[in-house]
């Protein structure tokens, strides 16, 4: 396995108290393999991701418990410049917004090249060549003439090109993507996403895509991890999840979105508001929200129950989720 | 004026005011909530709306030396009732025309006639008298609420510019009902933005929206900052209180999918022009249009058997900037099908002749010179 993150805990102290952001995570990513990590905002998505990274904000973030396997090394136990030396030369990360993740007085042909100096000890020379080969590789119009411009200068498009050239320059194992599309406009989102597959397939990575789009997600992904209040609800490979969901937060979440091809009836809307992490609910996070809670769900922390080979949920009446369709 | 008939913001149905103001019959009115409504006057009739923005050169001596063209030549009415969804990608000028129509921006060629006054001609009291009738629900519910003001103050606020809608001593009321009316506890109006979720918020600004009892909301992305589970709380209770209040929504969104649930019909727009118009069915499962095609195939959809199934089309390039626009088809740049008609000739939009004399869901106004009927949103 590339990556395996085990048990995960992330909190973060705040003015209000102990906000408890990713409590027990666990997921795992072979190489070549998609998998997409789906929730809303606050369910602990990212944060799992930057701990993985290693570009928590620490403090306010403290990560309380866990283990984060790269390549059979726990990362969390390696020392700060043995972390830095993995970062972009064996993981990176691509973000939502490329142009604040871009440096705004540096053309894109430094910050691409810098790689490849500070990395691999490169000539400036050399490195403005690689940066050339890498805007041609991600299909950059004209590579040459635009390797000294600077970001605000490329659309959103290009820019997110730029960033993918950058997260694929020194060739690594495993990518992050978070959320790589949701600032683009869909006919330049359906571009992305295929560059972002056919270097994936190309170089054989691990990807990991954190994203709230159940569509992006069905278009790309081998497996997917459902998170809710800083807890995965329910991992399951692809296909299956669609068909029959076996959580009641995923079922409520496909079938709360409208269909480009069919005209809807009213939309199943999931009642209440996802909740405060400063006071998650006792029991089952999502009880509230849940049309299926019983008493037992107040009270007992679902555990991540065994569906079949490759499915978990985390419902303690995952049987008659899946049976109520 | 016609507007001093409606005196009320209360949860009454207003229907019989608002059929006698529009000439139309309080039967079909009625009639209208459940059935397609794109019958009888148009409330609002956009004809040939033009906004450039100046591009400008030097500090002191300001030159013109070139204009964005943001919207250029775009013409739709809308119905009583009934829900325009208007799609298109970031640059597109659907937010422009939002602000047109709220003359918010001076429209700087075209008409907008609201029951046949040209809004665009209009100022000062006449203005704000058309304005009660058409308000707005914008995108981000974290920036057009002002924090400093509790949600008594931001709904009520609207009374004050209108006095004649709520007498001083009701407005607490009615801001209560409101609140109420959107979905929220009536007891929260003493409290400020923050302590509301992104959904809530978005319910103020909905109810802020209805205060003055208008006929028009033009709601900007109302749905897009908000988390899938909240989206579809918001889209049901716009859905209930058109029905309701007999609301015509002009819906502006980038979402395909939440455009064709709440819409009677549709505009899609590329660079400015409408490249094509029709009722949902039209739009979505039968395009004409080339970039609605292309719109269309890339929208992923939520389920991965469609996956192989669906024809995907991918457009190669960017979209060109609007102060430097192509000649002829604004679309031809991008577009798989152009030849040299589309470079010299604008299209129009108009039936495509070729399905005019037919009944085909294809006979709608597409501005292709080569429209052909093409289902890309269907698994084959």
């Amino acid at each position: 396995m590339l990556l395996e993150v085990r048990d995960l805990h992330v909190e973060f102290h705040t003015r209000d108290g102990v906000a408890k952001a990713v409590n027990g995570v666990n997921y795992s990513v072979a190489e070549g393999e998609t998998l997409a990590v789906l929730g809303e905002s606050g369910s602990g998505k990212s944060v799992t991701a930057q701990a993985v990274m290693g570009i928590l904000d620490m403090p306010p973030g403290r990560i309380s418990g866990g283990e984060i396997l790269f390549k059979d090394r726990d990362l969390l136990k390696l020392k700060a410049d043995e972390r830095r030396r993995i970062r972009g030369q064996e993981m990176a990360m691509i973000f939502q917004d490329a142009l604040s993740s871009l440096n705004p007085v540096l053309s894109v042909g430094q910050q691409l090249g810098e790689m490849f100096v500070v990395h691999r000890g490169m000539s400036r020379g050399d490195a403005r060549a690689k940066a050339i080969e890498l805007m041609d590789r991600v299909r950059i119009p004209a590579a040459r003439e635009r390797v000294g411009d600077f970001p605000h200068q490329f659309s959103g498009g290009m820019r997110q090109r730029i960033m993918i050239a950058m997260a694929m320059a020194l060739e690594p194992s495993l990518i992050i993507a978070d959320e790589p599309t949701t600032a683009l406009d869909v006919t330049v989102q359906a571009q992305v996403m295929d560059l972002l597959a056919e270097l994936q397939r190309e170089l054989n990575m691990g990807l990991i895509l954190i994203t709230h789009d159940l569509g992006v997600v069905a278009d790309v992904a081998d497996k997917i991890a459902v998170m809710y209040a800083g807890r995965i609800v329910e991992t399951s490979p692809v296909h299956e999840i669609y068909q029959a969901p076996a959580h009641p937060y995923t079922k409520g979440l496909l079938r709360s979105i409208p269909r480009l091809d069919q005209k809807g009836q009213e939309l199943y809307a999931i009642k209440g508001l996802p909740p405060n992490l400063l006071h998650i609910p006792p029991g089952c996070a999502f009880h509230p929200r849940c049309p299926m809670a019983q008493a037992v769900c107040r009270t007992d922390v679902p555990p991540l129950y065994t569906v079949d080979e490759e499915r978990r949920s985390a419902c303690h009446f995952w049987k008659e989720t899946l049976d109520a369709r | 004026m016609a507007e001093l008939d409606k005196k009320s913001v209360d949860a009454t149905p207003n229907v019989a005011e608002v059929a006698t103001v529009n000439a139309v019959t309080g039967t079909e009115a009625v009639a209208a909530l459940d059935a397609p409504v794109s019958q009888g006057e148009p409330i609002l009739q956009v004809r040939n709306l033009v906004k450039h923005f100046p591009l400008t050169q030097g500090i002191l001596f300001k030159k013109q030396v070139g204009a964005v063209k943001a919207v250029d030549g775009i013409s739709f009415d809308l119905y009583q009732g009934e829900t325009l969804g208007i799609v298109g990608e970031s640059g597109c000028g659907k937010s422009t025309v939002a602000k047109l129509l709220m003359t918010l921006e001076r429209a700087t060629a075209g008409e907008v006639f609201y029951k046949g006054q040209d809004i665009t001609k209009l100022s000062g009291r006449a203005l704000k008298a058309v304005r009660r009738n058409i308000q707005m629900v914008f995108q981000d519910p974290y920036t057009s609420l002002n924090p400093r003001m509790t949600v008594g103050d931001i709904i009520g606020e609207t009374f004050e510019i209108h006095p004649e809608v709520a007498p001083k001593g009701d407005r607490r009321r009615k801001v209560q009902d409101l609140l109420d009316v959107v979905g929220l506890n009536p007891e929260y109006i003493n409290r400020y933005p923050h302590q509301f979720s992104g959904g809530q918020r978005q319910r103020i600004g909905i109810a802020r929206g209805l205060a003055l009892n208008p006929e028009i909301i033009i709601c900007d992305e109302p749905v897009s900052a908000l988390d899938v589970s909240v989206q579809a709380q918001v889209i049901n209770l716009m859905e209930k209180l058109q029905d309701e209040f007999n609301l015509s929504y002009l819906f502006i969104a980038h979402d395909l999918s939440i455009v064709r649930h709440i819409s009677d019909r549709v505009g899609v727009m590329y660079l400015g022009k409408m490249a094509e118009i029709g009722t949902d069915t039209q739009i979505y499962d039968h395009p004409t249009h080339p970039y609605t095609q292309a719109l269309l195939s890339a929208v992923p959809v939520p389920d991965p058997d469609a996956r192989e199934g669906r024809e995907r089309i991918i457009l190669s390039g960017d979209v060109p900037s609007p102060a430097n626009p192509p000649s002829g088809c604004r679309f031809r740049t991008r577009c798989w099908k152009a030849q040299d008609k589309c470079a010299t000739e604008v299209p129009l939009l108009a039936i495509p002749e070729r399905f005019k004399a037919s009944d085909t869901p294809a006979a709608h106004e597409s501005a292709c010179h080569f429209a052909e009927e093409k289902d890309v949103v269907h698994a084959a």
